[in-house]
């Protein structure tokens, strides 16, 4: 169901958990989806031994699939009209993500009702690993 | 280089959609999909970066007897002073042991994706600039611009990325 303007008010939150113990497995099945290979996903040993990271890292494009997940959910399908953000720290296998979106404005523009959010995803330790905004159409 | 056409499957976006965790039906069920708001399959917000694989030239994607810098019988197949200056770009460990990430992205849209449609890319190489960073040295950051346009032209999804590169491996 879309948001309604009229239900919304600015300063108004919403935060789902987009995944819990994200899992390599699920880092190889976005590779797979998003067709990006990088070895420093999907490659641990090439992660470790010669790059020298800890393990594999999520791509910051699926830390921002699953916050976009979070906010179709809350405004409908088919109504951002902007999205974006930056990718503010790496997401780790074993890491569980929230993402919550701030309403921070509700206005009407080129006749259409809008709603910006401030969205905000932050891991178990309650750092903020994509940070951005996102705009959407309400009814 | 990037894709120069992007044909949307309905396949392709419930591939998508299963690896960023969402099973919304409309990203799947065409009869579901049919009597929502949307009246059919659209793709979810974040599916052109699925794009890459169109691109013939990705430096991202194994490709048939070109080395690749991934582990197989040794940790890389190809090491990172051999790589070539988009490979570099595109990926980490350089030979420096710097590191290239995707900084920030940002989209517009204009209207929904749907299957059987065919989108038009253009890319373009938007600024550039450089900052100190605190853990990395100097950070030079790169951005590139793609239209997604649809059968009429019109414009479908604008896509901003900002691309990071690092001169030393980057952790928290």
């Amino acid at each position: 169901m879309p948001l309604n303007a009229s239900s919304l008010r600015v300063g108004a939150r919403h935060s789902a958990e987009v995944v819990n113990n994200l899992t390599r497995s699920q880092i190889v099945q976005y590779a797979g989806a998003s067709g990006d290979f990088n070895p420093l996903h999907t490659d641990e040993v090439y992660a470790t031994q010669v790059a020298g990271y800890p393990s594999v890292f999520a791509h910051g494009m699926l830390t921002m699939g699953m916050t976009g997940r979070m906010l179709t959910d809350y405004v409908g399908d088919g109504r951002l009209t902007h999205f974006g953000g930056r990718f503010t720290a790496q997401v780790w296998p074993g890491d569980t993500l929230t993402a919550t979106a701030t309403a921070t404005a509700i206005e009407t523009r080129d006749g259409v009702v809008v709603a910006d959010f401030e969205v905000e995803t932050c891991n178990q330790d309650g750092v903020t690993v994509f940070y951005g905004s996102a705009t959407a159409r309400l009814d | 280089m990037t894709a120069s056409k992007f044909p949307i499957e309905a396949g392709f976006i419930m591939t998508f959609a299963r690896a960023i965790g969402d099973y919304n039906p409309v990203y799947r069920d065409e009869d579901q999909a049919r009597n929502s708001e949307v009246a059919g399959i659209i793709a979810p917000p974040t599916f052109v970066q699925a794009s890459a694989h169109y691109d013939p030239d990705y430096p991202l994607r194994p490709q048939p007897g070109v080395p690749w810098f991934g582990s197989g019988a040794t940790p890389t197949g190809r090491p990172p002073e051999t790589q070539t200056g988009a490979t570099r770009l595109a990926v980490g460990g350089e030979a420096n042991g710097g590191t290239s990430l995707h900084a920030e992205q940002h989209y517009e849209y204009r209207r929904p994706i749907r299957p059987g449609e065919v989108l038009t890319l253009a890319a373009h190489a938007g600024k550039t600039w450089e900052k100190q960073g605190r853990r990395g040295g100097v950070l030079r950051f790169e951005e590139t611009v793609i239209e997604y346009r649809g059968a009429d032209g019109e414009l479908v999804v604008i896509a901003r990325a900002v691309g990071v590169r690092t001169e030393q491996t980057v952790r928290d």
